[in-house]
């Protein structure tokens, strides 16, 4: 065998800390070596020149490259030794910079590490084998999890694309928090009537099926392959017949149910249609405040309903679907307040939410955009705007930043004066983080047009200042600026809740196997360079569902997302990674015992004439973890370019250099 | 019954909370939890040691500890909450090596082990709880108003003290309910009243505590229901220093809970000591007796009234009892 070895620079990154030459000249001395050299930089365009030269000129068949990680210029080798005419897989890749240069400055046992790294790999690559990837055919359908203004955005991108997209919501209707918005920053624009029109769409593209009171029950299969079963929840409505008509909406006599659509600040029938804007427009049966389902009387909606949707037996199903990709849209949940004693708890009525105040602000709301305390009904004089509740606040686990309450907070203060001219509004901040376009200006607006008046501080308690039904709410806090402590009597307080990740986030992300943070947040594959890919291949990320994120962030992640997806389905067929399990069908006992280890359900048992059994990979859903390999007591199953006795080639050669080469 | 609990009473409790001591023991033994003091128990450091020093603060608790362990105890519980806190910053601290080196150098010996501190309230709450209270009431407090004032340091820092809503605390709340009290819902359970203040800036301990005894008013209680003896010497012997720069008359008591829940649990007056309050309770309880036969007049109203509507009648108007109003 003839291989050839370039030890990369990397600039100074290793060559200030690794005798890059010496690496060299030493890897000279290896078996089967027949030519090393060092080079600046060895993914460079010259780098990878020399690569395909040499192999031409001096008949390689394999080439080793010390370097940096493989996850950074894994792919570039692999296609230069292509080009040259090698297989891809005759090539090996000594991880010399993270694993050796970065982490220390002692240049004399540097050099040797690098070496050894050298060493094994060359010996890796003596017991290599050629792997050709087998190809595959793909659904060009996309599932997308969640119904906000992100999900909606990809489907219609998707959808605009060619693709046939499933559009999956845990509500009655898609439209997400975005819907229940007021007004949105800095520009001032009715939320629902921007975000209207792309419902609209969504519901009407031929190409957009919409499964809303959905949830994604079960995920398997691979990319380009997936298969996915959706649990519909009952409605108790059949969606086929249901007009949207509101007559059962009238006629349902429970009307004592905390309507979740306004944020639980007013109350709604047990059998609804959530908003006039929704997307299905139809109605569902709230199962828990629904007379007849709970006591078994009543029957009113069944009545009136012109065309006899209600079925009072329906049950949830459960629909099986094909799709080769798949993009998680869940978005967010709000911060929950009543953790917070100091300020309340929930127990103060004009303690709300920013989204309780969202409604209370919308013509739409229950108050139909007339500003009203939930106590009494007064219109309040001062208001006072409270941010960082539940953000940056390491006491309740959660000390990120969700970006976007500052600038909410601003546009609900500015609002308020415009509503209530003679009002007041204060509001308490930590820091104004303000850095979107226009974001800082619309921020000014508020102060110097709108007179709002911002204190730097946060605010220790919240008390009534005449027994807890009444009065005002005391609002005490500090003013760093001041240096002073100062009380505001509000007449209501709003607090700015930040995001969390979305109920059942960690849940779905195992389903999905995805990675999420300690907060829920879905991972992304890089935070810089793969910011819309997750570790699994085919399934992407759009909106807050992978962190904190306004609505233009949201929208352009989406629209990145569909990106990704168009491009991964524009192929007809998709390659799969030959480094995964094969089994040696003369060695297998067939025990069975790889099958019950698989975590993706790759190896299924085959029955020979005899009556015997042998396992056997399924190659498109292998992924190539080895938990199959190390099961296996006869050793019948190996990882492509993992085998035992490439791994064994490696560990010899490293052992091997101890003995002759380490001083003690 | 299992093993007796390490008590600390701590210094306060010897002298001018005398009556918290009394009636803890009291409702321990009625309520089943049988105490042992730590012998020979000296002062935690209280407030000026860790002013000065915090590892001489931390050698005083520190042997206390030493003391219960020697005897056995794996649980030390304290009424107040000041030793409390001074107890578990020394256990917490003493995890620490140099620390512990340090406390060590000074004691002269070996430092304790961990010790599972815990206040009396929490011992109540956990152990006995609402439910054990209720079952053993004799004499409910009904129609006494009061509120529950937890001061600062009973449930914080929230991760030292480790115990309720630190913000919004309830034990108390819960403890005064199951006796048949009527809790108010009081803003001002973790406000400071000035505390040691009230040596070195008068002013200070003066202007905090009528704020909490103005808000216990407007909140319509009867008492404030204390569980520590600074919180309650303020409130209550410095009441004269308080009305005075406040310019108001409150004289609202300031029992500790521990000594209404003993009454509630009908023991005898010598096991109470109220008359070591300086602000006697019998105005409180007077007060709740006439409210409560107030109610009972007009429910009986009620009563008729409904009855008269049944024989055909139309019913008088009822008189609004005042009581039911929103306090305000």
């Amino acid at each position: 065998m003839r291989i050839g070895v370039m030890v990369c620079h990397c600039g100074n990154n290793i060559a200030a800390t690794v005798d890059c030459e010496a690496v060299a000249a030493a890897a000279r001395e290896f078996p089967d070596v027949v030519y090393a050299t060092d080079h600046m930089y060895a993914c460079s365009d010259p780098g990878q020149k020399t690569i395909e030269q040499t192999i031409r000129d001096l008949k390689l068949d394999g080439v080793v490259v010390a370097s940096c990680s493989p996850r950074m210029h894994e792919m570039t080798f692999r296609r230069a030794v292509e080009r040259a005419g090698l297989n891809r897989y005759m090539f090996e890749m000594a991880n010399i910079r993270e694993h050796v240069a970065w982490i220390s400055l002692d240049r004399k046992r540097n050099t040797q590490k690098a070496t050894d790294l050298v060493r094994m790999a060359v010996e890796k690559l003596r017991v290599d084998r050629p792997l050709t990837p087998k190809s595959f055919d793909v659904q060009k359908r996309v599932l997308i999890v969640g119904g906000g203004v992100a999900g909606i955005q990809a489907a219609l991108d998707c959808a605009d694309g060619g693709l046939d997209v499933l559009l999956v919501e845990r509500k009655a209707s898609i439209g997400g928090i975005m819907s229940k918005l007021d007004k949105t920053f800095p520009t001032i624009d009715c939320s629902v009537c921007v975000l209207g029109p792309k419902m609209v769409d969504a519901g009407q593209n031929p190409r957009i099926t919409l499964h809303t009171c959905s949830e994604v029950e079960e995920v398997s299969g691979y990319v380009g392959n997936f298969e996915v079963k959706i649990r519909k929840r009952t409605t108790y409505v059949d969606w086929t017949k249901c007009t949207g008509c509101g007559a059962c909406q009238e006629k349902c006599p429970s009307r004592k149910v905390p309507d979740a659509f306004n944020e639980n600040i007013s109350l709604t029938t047990a059998i609804n249609i959530p908003f006039p804007q929704a997307i299905p427009k139809r109605a569902t049966i709230n199962a828990a405040h629904c007379i007849r389902l709970t006591k078994g009387k009543c029957g009113a909606c069944a009545k009136i309903c012109p065309t006899g949707a209600i079925d009072y037996e329906m049950q949830d199903e459960i629909i099986t679907e094909k799709v080769g990709a798949i993009i998680a849209a869940t978005g967010i949940t709000l911060f929950d307040h009543t953790r917070l004693g100091e300020y309340g708890a929930g127990r103060y009525p004009d303690v709300v939410t920013s989204l309780a105040y969202e409604r209370m602000l919308s013509a739409s709301g229950p108050t139909a955009g007339h500003i009203k305390r939930p106590s009494d009904g007064r219109e309040p004089k001062t208001v006072v705007f409270i941010s960082c509740v539940g953000s940056r606040d390491r006491s309740v686990d959660r000390p990120y930043c969700s970006g976007f309450c500052c600038m909410y907070t601003a546009k609900q203060a500015i609002l308020t004066r415009d509503h209530i001219p003679d009002s007041k509004a204060f509001v308490f901040y930590m820091d104004i983080r303000a850095n979107g376009k226009g974001y800082e200006e619309f921020v000014r607006r508020a102060q110097e047009e709108y007179a709002v008046e911002y204190v730097r501080g946060r605010v220790a308690h919240i008390y009534p200042t005449a027994g807890p039904d009444g009065g005002q709410l005391m609002v005490r806090g500090a003013d760093t600026l001041l240096g002073a402590q100062v009380e505001v009597a509000a007449d209501l307080v709003v607090l700015a809740v930040g995001a969390e990740s979305s109920t059942g986030a960690p849940e779905l992300a195992e389903k999905l196997h995805i990675s999420y943070d300690h907060y829920g947040f879905f991972m992304e594959s890089h935070p810089k360079l793969r910011p819309v890919e997750t570790n699994t291949v085919g399934i992407f990320l759009a909106g807050a569902c992978q962190g904190p994120k306004d609505i233009p962030a949201s929208v352009a992640q989406a629209s990145a997302a569909a990106g990704k997806v168009l491009a991964l389905l524009s192929k007809d067929k998709l390659e799969s990674d030959p480094q995964i399990a094969l089994v040696q069908a003369i060695r297998c006992i067939g025990c069975g015992k790889c099958e019950r280890t698989c975590p993706f359900g790759a190896i299924r048992m085959r029955e020979l004439r005899d009556g015997s059994k042998r396992a056997e990979v399924v190659e498109t859903v292998c992924q190539g973890c080895g938990i199959c390999s190390v099961t296996c007591p006869v050793r019948a199953i190996q990882l492509q370019h993992f085998t035992d006795s490439q791994l064994l080639a490696e560990v010899n050669a490293l052992c091997r250099t101890w003995d002759e080469t380490t001083e003690s | 019954m299992s093993a007796p609990l390490g008590y600390y009473p701590g210094c306060s409790q010897s002298g001018t909370a005398a009556e918290y001591d009394i009636s803890t023991r009291a409702c321990c033994k009625a309520l089943g939890i049988e105490l042992a003091d730590v012998p020979d128990w000296t002062c935690c450091g209280s407030t000026p040691a860790h002013t000065v020093d915090h590892h001489l603060a931390g050698a005083l608790s520190a042997r206390n500890l030493l003391q219960a362990q020697a005897a056995g105890f794996d649980r030390v519980i304290t009424p107040c909450p000041s030793c409390l806190s001074a107890l578990k910053t020394a256990d917490a601290h003493l995890a620490h090596e140099t620390y512990r080196a340090k406390v060590e150098h000074l004691l002269g010996r070996p430092g304790p082990g961990p010790v599972n501190c815990q206040s009396v309230l929490q011992v109540l709450f956990e152990q006995i709880g609402p439910g054990g209270v209720k079952a053993k009431v004799t004499r409910p407090l009904t129609g006494l108003r009061v509120a529950p004032y937890y001061g600062c340091i009973m449930n914080r820092p929230p991760g030292l003290m480790n115990f309720d809503d630190p913000e919004n605390p309830m034990a108390m709340d819960a403890l005064l309910s199951a006796c048949g009290a009527e809790v108010v819902d009081f803003p001002f359970k973790t406000e400071c009243c000035g505390a040691a203040f009230g040596m070195p800036r008068l002013d200070v301990m003066q202007r905090l505590s009528a704020r909490i005894l103005d808000m216990a008013r407007s909140c319509g209680a009867d008492a404030i229901v204390v569980a520590c003896p600074l919180c309650q010497m303020n409130l209550d012997l410095r009441r004269g220093q308080v009305n005075s720069a406040s310019g108001q008359d409150i004289t609202m008591p300031v029992p500790y809970f521990t000594q209404l829940l003993g009454l509630a649990l009908g023991l005898p007056d010598a096991d109470l000591a109220l008359g070591k309050l300086v602000l006697p309770l019998a105005p409180a309880l007077i007060a709740a007796k006439e409210r409560e036969a107030q109610r009972e007049a007009h429910r009986e109203g009620e009563r008729a009234a409904k009855e008269a509507v049944k024989a055909g009648h139309r019913p008088a108007p009822q008189p609004v009892c005042e009581e039911d109003a929103p306090c305000a």
